[in-house]
């Protein structure tokens, strides 16, 4: 291993700490990436909502107090797909889980694989609500013309209740961007779009 | 190595051995190592780049002088658009708030308080013969011009809507990536790259030269606070401008090669951007004022012929006011969806910035007080910097309220706020140091009359501009807008009559400067009197091309 030594002389001694503070920050700059990506995940930073397993999904009290989720679908100008909810609002128990399901159809004449990016509304509310299932963990593949029903599994974590900042949210908004995945070849339904 | 750099060392002493021998005119400026010649160098582009600067903002307060677009299209006409559409006229406003944003934060303030000045008088300051590394110095000012050559090439290149970079100067995603399609972007974003590059370079050896070169016998806590100043913006540079500088490579990754940093399509997060931004800017808003700061002390301090009140509460004012500013960065960004908690947080945090800053406010009063004042030109500007940085201080108190900032966010009051510490403030302080240290840079006395009038005209110019500009924000008028509805008409003309005034007051100074240099009697060493006591006052004006080869023994006189 090599061992970094510093030069002797004072200056160059000074210079070489100074650029190498200047070069931990630029590093730091970078991290900061995946750091964010991982922050958002674990605080609900920005409305990022939680993934939950069966079994902590098994585990959650219900209560009788009743939320509203309404749901929201969008697509990337450059994925030629249709994308909707099925339903535009559901009513349910605080930590009772429920299925909502979303629609998509493939419009070009050939395969294209999309993935969708998802937040909820207000964003203080994403570190309560989990999805036990969902499209959104993978990316979707379509076929020419093909249509699917897409569901997602989900659930208000109880603890909302607890959170003076959450306590009296009425309704959350589920939100999803399907977007056109990386490195395949899709022309757009209009050219004029294709050129972003 | 070592045995080469000595070798040429041995070389120029020989050559130098005559004391004040000068290189021949290309060698002496082109290929400078001479602290005072690169500080020159950086007061001329600093000048020059704030015409351009300035001329920007004059071209954006004729536009909003009445309500309706009247001259977007000229003005495009004038940057290469042959028959400009509305869109592509609209677009030359964003390029113009671009410019001139970019050019006043990086290549006029920032070159002329640390590169001009701070070149100029840190090592006179301390009793060092020269910068630490004199070729590293060079490096740092050619990559400023280089940079600020990318950014002017940047206006008259495709820039997306039309032609030139319309990002604003804090270049949010997606705007700043696949919102502008076209060079120009990528060249104003290099521009970032090359300036910034400059000043780490410029951090280094300002940071090497305070803490290693100093004259026997001046510690730390001995010297004069303008060297403080620079000191703490040193590390301000070394520490935020990397992370711009990562920031900045990510858009233009995003922007050419594919990757998804602050785009949600690949998972990425354009408010990642502007976290990575203000980590950076705020602390820049800092690297900005704080050399202003030491440039004030050292004013207030000759003029009162009294040392400054409370020194070591100045010195570490300014390293409190640099240690907080680094975690206070999203007060800029309150309507992204913070938690009240969040906000809470940032909210506390920036108002504790205004103890350290109250305490140099104070203290300058306090050294005032009691003194044997002079009212020269220089002291006459330090006291307008103080009443218009407390100004824009207060309204910056008022903006760090959360909640406030609901209100307020991106309206004229933020304008009127951020003009008032810095075009207003720096820029003050840049004017209070031209004309304390003009003479010592020149050999020649400037007119003290004209430069009494310049800061009159200016003083009166600039609160005009700037003032109206609380109100209309106040009233809900948006920034970054060329165009607004009646009801901001009346304070709009108003503020662009103040520019007028404002531009009228550099007329008197380019005055002065040739008055100077042509009638102006020369200076003496030390021509401000027995106020004036720190170390380059013992040399003469201007000081001779090498200084301090015998280096200045500092007395143990108890206090500073």
């Amino acid at each position: 291993m090599a061992v970094l030594t510093l030069p002797k002389d004072p200056n160059a001694r000074t210079g070489m700490l100074a650029l190498l503070g200047a070069a931990a920050m630029l590093a730091l700059g970078f991290a900061s990436v995946p750091l964010y990506r991982i922050f958002c995940q674990v605080t609900g930073f920005g409305g990022t909502t939680m993934r939950a397993t069966e079994a902590e999904a098994s585990a959650v009290k219900v209560t009788n107090k009743l939320i509203s989720v309404r749901f929201d679908a969008n697509v990337d100008r450059q994925l030629p797909w249709q994308f909707a909810m099925e339903q535009t609002t559901q009513e349910l128990r605080i930590g009772s889980r429920k299925m909502a399901y979303y629609s998509a159809k493939n419009l070009a004449d050939q395969p294209v694989t999309g993935i969708a990016s998802f937040n909820v509304e207000p964003e203080l509310a994403g570190k309560y609500f989990h999805k036990i299932q969902c499209f959104c963990f993978n990316e979707q593949t379509l076929q020419p013309g093909q249509s699917v029903n897409m569901p997602v599994i989900y659930y208000v974590d109880p603890k909302i209740l607890e959170d003076p900042e959450t306590k009296d949210i009425e309704q959350i908004t589920l939100s999803y961007t399907f977007h056109k995945a990386a490195n395949q070849p899709v022309k757009a339904l209009d050219p004029a779009l294709a050129a972003r | 190595m070592a045995t080469t750099a000595e070798h040429f060392q041995a070389h120029d002493d020989a050559a130098h051995h005559d004391h004040d021998h000068k290189p021949a005119f290309f060698a002496r400026w082109f290929m400078s190592t001479n602290h005072k010649d690169i500080g020159t160098l950086y007061l001329i582009f600093a000048i020059f780049a704030g015409i351009i600067g300035g001329a920007f903002s004059g071209m954006m307060r004729l536009e909003l002088a009445a309500p309706g677009i009247q001259y977007l299209d000229t003005f495009a006409r004038w940057f290469g658009e042959a028959n400009p559409s509305f869109d592509q006229s609209l677009h030359m406003w964003n390029v113009l708030i671009t410019a001139h944003g970019l050019i006043m934060v990086f290549f006029m303030v920032m070159p002329a308080i640390i590169g001009g000045f701070g070149n100029w008088f840190v090592p006179l300051m301390i009793g060092a013969p020269d910068m630490a590394f004199p070729r590293m110095n060079n490096i740092s000012f050619w990559l400023t011009v280089a940079g600020f050559c990318s950014l002017m090439l940047s206006a008259f290149v495709p820039g997306g809507t039309g032609i030139g970079a319309g990002i604003g100067w804090t270049a949010y995603a997606p705007l700043s990536t696949y919102g502008a399609t076209g060079p120009s972007v990528d060249f104003a974003i290099f521009s970032l790259h090359l300036a910034g590059a400059a000043s780490i370079m410029g951090a280094i050896n300002f940071i090497t030269t305070i803490f290693n070169m100093r004259a026997p016998g001046m510690t730390l806590h001995k010297m004069p606070l303008f060297v403080w100043s620079v000191l703490v913006t040193a590390f301000l540079l070394l520490l935020a401008l990397p992370v711009l500088a990562a920031a900045i490579t990510m858009l233009i990754t995003d922007r050419n090669f594919g990757t998804t940093f602050f785009d949600p399509a690949g998972g990425g997060d354009p408010v990642l951007y502007q976290h990575l931004f203000w980590f950076f800017g705020h602390p820049e808003v800092y690297i900005m004022i704080l050399p202003g700061f030491g440039i004030i002390s050292q004013i207030v301090s000759t003029f009162s012929k009294k040392p400054v009140f409370g020194y070591l509460g100045m010195a570490y004012a300014m390293v409190a006011i640099g240690v907080v500013g680094f975690v206070v960065w999203a007060h800029h960004m309150y309507t992204t969806g913070m938690s009240v908690n969040t906000k809470l947080y940032f909210t506390l945090a920036t108002m504790v910035i205004a103890v350290p800053t109250g305490i140099k406010i104070f203290s300058w009063i306090a050294t005032m007080w009691g003194g044997s004042i002079e009212f020269k030109s220089p002291l006459v500007w330090a006291m307008g910097f103080i009443f218009l940085f407390t100004v824009g201080g207060v309204t910056g108190v008022v903006l760090a309220n959360g909640g406030v900032d609901d209100v307020l966010h991106d309206t004229y009051y933020v304008v009127a706020h951020f003009h008032y510490v810095l075009s207003l403030g720096a820029v003050t302080a840049l004017f209070a140091g031209f004309y304390y240290w003009f003479p010592k840079m020149s050999g020649r006395m400037h007119s003290e009359f004209l430069s009494h009038l310049h800061f009159w005209v200016f003083f009166v110019g600039v609160n005009t501009i700037f003032f109206p500009q609380h109100f209309l924000g106040l009233q809900g008028m948006p920034r970054r807008y060329p165009d607004y509805t009646e009801a901001y008409a009346y304070w709009n003309e108003i503020s662009s009559i103040g520019y007028v005034i404002m531009a009228s007051s550099l007329v008197i100074w380019f005055v002065n400067i040739i008055y100077a240099y042509t009638m102006g009697k020369k200076a003496e060493d030390n021509y401000w009197g027995e106020g004036a006591t720190t170390l380059e006052w013992t040399l003469s004006s201007p000081p001779p091309f090498h200084q301090f080869e015998t280096l200045p023994v500092i007395e143990d006189k108890g206090h500073h």
